[in-house]
């Protein structure tokens, strides 16, 4: 730790021209906080029409738009680039490197994002409207009877990728070259491990999905039949190649979340992770079994008999690693010394909620019973349990146990628990009616029901806007925290063990510019 | 307004003080009419008992722990943060709990998968947004679109008991035999679906998916399309009519019968308002999702027909029926030269060039279609006598 070094530049070329990993790491998370409010609003116009049946506030190609593009804003636009901005912040600090391996291509891979993002965005407003099929978009809907903007969807998915990969890779750059002497593989943070399992997925993944766009590309404007049956193509090889990225990339939407969640609950139980070994053990079981199981969401597409028991047999071992990682949770917290301050309520509720969404999980890998849950509200009941309490109230937990950190200051804790609570009730609310609906037979991405579905949608809107508007308290926590509070010390939790509490806070500019020595 | 919020209050407090309620509320998956059926409601149980068997001893452990492994209830931590021992035991055990679930399941699937040896074969055409059903050699074949009616839609009258989940015509299928289904697309990707059945089968375009089932109660099963297929993916339900073997087959015959008579009405002549009659069911069966009740469409994605030059102008006529015959490349306006019959045919088109101000006073006859059909021209010899 360095006593001499420069600050950062003044005004706004500070920000676009930063090679700074914590100013690339505070952009990546303001940016992805404003895409969560965007797919957020999307979300709102969603359960506002579905309050009760009935065509109300939008028409039903304006309703596809927002389902759409509420996926692919959550997924691409909030979830991912806050996991990058944890990255960024939190991975030269926890290994103790000064900053990430390739500064310059980290400006690159951030500032992608704002264009493909209002690329994306602007076809909303373009003749015929944005893409109207949802985020998996499916082919022949997509290519021979999409609108006429898909073409810039398809560029946007591109830029994304390009962003994701360069993240990706720095990320892996980062962790094999710069750790501090004595910090070997086994001694990084889980964070740290999860998310090098992340990063080699998404190498892995995103040229799969660049593919996939590409062929609808090549399907739209040259003449091809990827994905046409009419000219020898096949409309379910789409869906092959989709999934293969698909289901790696729920994990890429998960993994860092154990990382966060495994910092958080040992710190607050004031006892050491239980079973460290075999919690990288698992994660790297799950990032394997990920590649082996995407046709689990095509247990209806008519695939072979051996093809259909395969993959149910692969999806049902993946709840052996998931469960492993919950028991071990759980066993860190047996005979701890608990305290709930924000950042523990929100990973206490991750490991319940999650554990939920993972049960629901469960029942969907059964391929005959998926028969009956396949594309209703059941899927979308498991998919927000694993992806809202689970992917997002880890990145709250995180931005709540490292934002003293990065800001200096204490943030209003009151508050913050009032955040959490309306956030945990109204996210319940919302999802776990949808549950019953799915099972009641209510098929997901539809506009109007029939009124047995009735009352269950509206507590789900009830829900909804709840757990929407909790959300800007959230943006006022963090402003509030940005500008003033309490100074928070070097370390301000009690257990937290970790590289990132040696710095003060708030951390200077630059941190370890002489590596420290870990023991 | 007022209404609905004492109505969401009387909801919310119903729900926290009656469980009775939750009886009345579907919150789980029908059992079903099959056996298949009733299989895969166990299997689903059965996983769901084995997830909250696990759930309550975990959640039982760890809230164990919130509750009296708190700080300030003076609670030390202890030190130990490993054993090999319990990771295997609980690496081993869910393992083989997931081995004893995967029996059961497999046996399901082999079932399911079983299609052969069908005592009737139906094929199942997934359009934007309808169903077609072809009862293969018994020369029956029809299209099953909603019926109901959009001002229940757009909230102008009240909805009834089966609002979305009706048709104007059924699949009708006979109770006790084995029905094998033939699944396809003709333009998008659907999803037959079906919750009594437990049939849920993929429609994708130049493919045919094959799935079958067995009703054993006679019954009217209901279900939706179950895969994102454009604008009104909401709106083209399923509606299953099973009955006895005796009342299949005499239903069989009146359909038979009816096609019969439909022939004979292309031969009748046909007054313009006979026409514009029929042409207003047809067209607000077939073409008001996407041309629009007041005919100006959604541009540019549904063009308007309102104004359209090929509704207007006299010497598009031919295109016109073109259009509706053959369909136009590239966008979703389908071929319908299978789906409606001439005199529908003729009298949507006759509609479409009279109503909102394109008063053409043309009329197209269905033997105006009929030798179109034949010679690939419209002459308008029979149009002539018929607009008079």
């Amino acid at each position: 730790m360095s006593e001499h070094h420069h600050g950062p530049a003044k005004g706004l070329m500070r920000w676009v021209l930063t090679t700074n990993h914590k100013d690339i790491g505070s952009l990546y998370l303001w940016f992805s906080f404003a895409m969560f409010l965007l797919g957020g609003a999307m979300a709102m116009v969603i359960r506002a029409e579905l309050f009760q049946p009935g065509l109300q506030i939008v028409q039903p190609e304006f309703f596809n738009q927002m389902t759409t593009m509420h996926g692919l804003i959550m997924v691409f636009g909030a979830v991912m680039p806050a996991f990058v901005g944890l990255a960024n912040w939190m991975i030269p600090m926890m290994i103790g490197a000064p900053d990430m391996a390739l500064p310059r291509m980290n400006n690159w891979s951030f500032w992608i994002l704002p264009f493909a993002f209002a690329l994306l965005v602007s076809t909303l407003f373009m003749e015929g409207g944005g893409p109207n099929f949802g985020w998996t978009f499916y082919a022949p809907l997509s290519t021979d009877y999409g609108p006429p903007s898909t073409t810039f969807f398809i560029f946007a998915v591109h830029m994304m990728g390009i962003s994701s990969i360069m993240g990706a890779i720095n990320v892996i750059a980062t962790i094999l070259n710069l750790r501090a002497p004595g910090m070997t593989l086994m001694k990084m943070p889980l964070f740290v491990w999860t998310w090098l399992v992340t990063a080699y997925l998404l190498i892995a993944v995103m040229p799969v999905l660049a593919g996939a766009v590409t062929m609808m590309l090549m399907d739209i404007h040259f003449g091809t039949s990827f994905f046409n049956a009419g000219g020898g193509g096949d409309p379910v090889l789409f869906q092959h190649v989709f999934w293969f990225f698909g289901h790696p990339e729920v994990y890429i939407m998960i993994l860092p979340a154990f990382g966060i969640v495994s910092a958080i609950i040992p710190a607050f139980a004031r006892k050491p992770l239980f079973g460290y070994t075999s919690m990288v053990y698992a994660v790297a079981s799950i990032a394997f079994l990920s590649f082996i199981v995407w046709a689990h969401h095509m247990f209806t597409v008519g695939i072979p008999l051996v093809g259909e028991v395969f993959f149910m047999y692969a999806t049902m071992l993946i709840a052996v690693p998931t469960g492993v990682k919950v028991f071990n949770w759980v066993a860190t917290m047996f005979k701890g010394s608990l305290t709930f301050e924000t950042p523990m309520l929100f990973a206490v509720a991750f490991v319940v909620l999650f554990t939920i969404g993972g049960f629901s999980g469960l029942m969907l890998s059964i391929a005959p019973a998926d028969f009956q849950y396949h594309d209703t509200y059941f899927v979308v009941a498991h998919f927000h349990y694993v992806l809202v309490p689970g992917a997002i109230f880890a990145i709250f937990a995180g931005v709540y146990y490292w934002l003293p950190k990065w800001t200096g200051h204490m943030y209003d804790t009151a508050l913050s628990k009032v955040h959490f609570w309306m956030s945990f009730i109204g996210m319940n609310l919302t999802f776990f009616p949808m549950h019953f609906v799915g099972l009641a037979g209510m098929p997901r991405r539809i506009p109007d029901y029939n009124m047995q579905f009735a009352d269950f949608n509206m507590i789900s809107s009830v829900g909804g806007f709840m757990f929407g508007v909790t959300q800007l308290l959230f943006l006022f926590i963090v402003i509030k925290c940005v500008r003033t509070g309490d100074k928070a010390e070097a370390k301000p939790w009690e257990g937290a063990h970790g590289l990132e509490w040696m710095v003060p806070s708030p951390a200077p500019y630059h941190t370890f510019s002489t590596p420290p020595e870990v023991k | 307004m007022r209404l609905q919020a004492r109505r969401l209050v009387m909801l919310l407090v119903g729900l926290l003080v009656s469980p009775a309620l939750w009886a009345k509320w579907a919150v789980n998956m029908p059992e079903g009419v099959t056996d298949l059926s009733h299989s895969i409601y166990g299997l689903h149980m059965t996983i769901f008992w084995i997830t909250v068997a696990i759930g309550v001893l975990v959640f039982a452990v760890m809230f164990w722990s919130v509750i009296f492994h708190r700080k300030s209830r003076g609670a030390k931590a202890s030190e130990f943060h490993e054993s090999t021992l319990v990771e295997i035991l609980w690496t081993s055990i869910p393992f083989a709990i997931l081995v004893v679930m995967a029996i059961p399941a497999t046996k399901t699937l082999i079932e399911v998968y079983d299609a052969d040896d069908a005592d009737i074969d139906i094929k199942v055409t997934g359009y934007q947004w309808k169903w077609q059903y072809e009862y293969l050699g018994e020369d029956v074949s029809f299209f099953s679109n909603l019926s109901t009616s959009r001002d229940e839609i757009n909230n102008s009258r009240p909805k009834n008991e089966n609002y979305l989940l009706e048709v104007d015509e059924p699949l009708v299928v006979p109770i006790g035999k084995k029905i094998r289904f033939l699944v396809t697309g003709a333009d998008v990707i659907h999803s037959w679906w079906v919750p009594e059945l437990a049939v849920k089968k993929d429609a994708i375009p130049g493919f045919i998916n094959e799935s079958w089932t067995k009703i054993n109660t006679p019954g009217i099963y209901r279900g939706q399309c179950a895969e994102l297929c454009g604008k009104d993916h909401g709106f083209m339900p399923i509606v299953v009519d099973a009955r006895p073997m005796d009342e299949y087959q005499e239903w069989l015959e009146g359909k038979r019968a009816e096609a019969e008579k439909i022939k004979e009405l292309t031969q009748k002549d046909w007054t313009m308002d006979e026409l514009m009659t029929r042409g207003e069911e047809v067209y607000t069966k077939v073409c008001v999702a996407c041309h629009q009740a007041n005919g100006q469409g959604i541009p540019p994605m549904f063009p308007p027909l309102k104004g359209n030059a090929i509704a207007v102008d006299r010497d598009k006529i031919g295109r016109h029926i073109e259009v509706l015959l053959y369909g136009v490349k590239g966008t979703a306006m389908q071929a319908f030269k299978d789906q409606l019959s001439e005199v529908d045919m003729a009298a949507v088109i006759t509609y479409e060039r009279n109503a909102w101000g394109n008063n053409t006073k043309e009329v197209v006859t269905p033997r105006d279609i009929l030798d179109y059909k034949k010679d690939g021209k419209y002459t308008g010899q029979y149009s002539s006598e018929g607009g008079k």
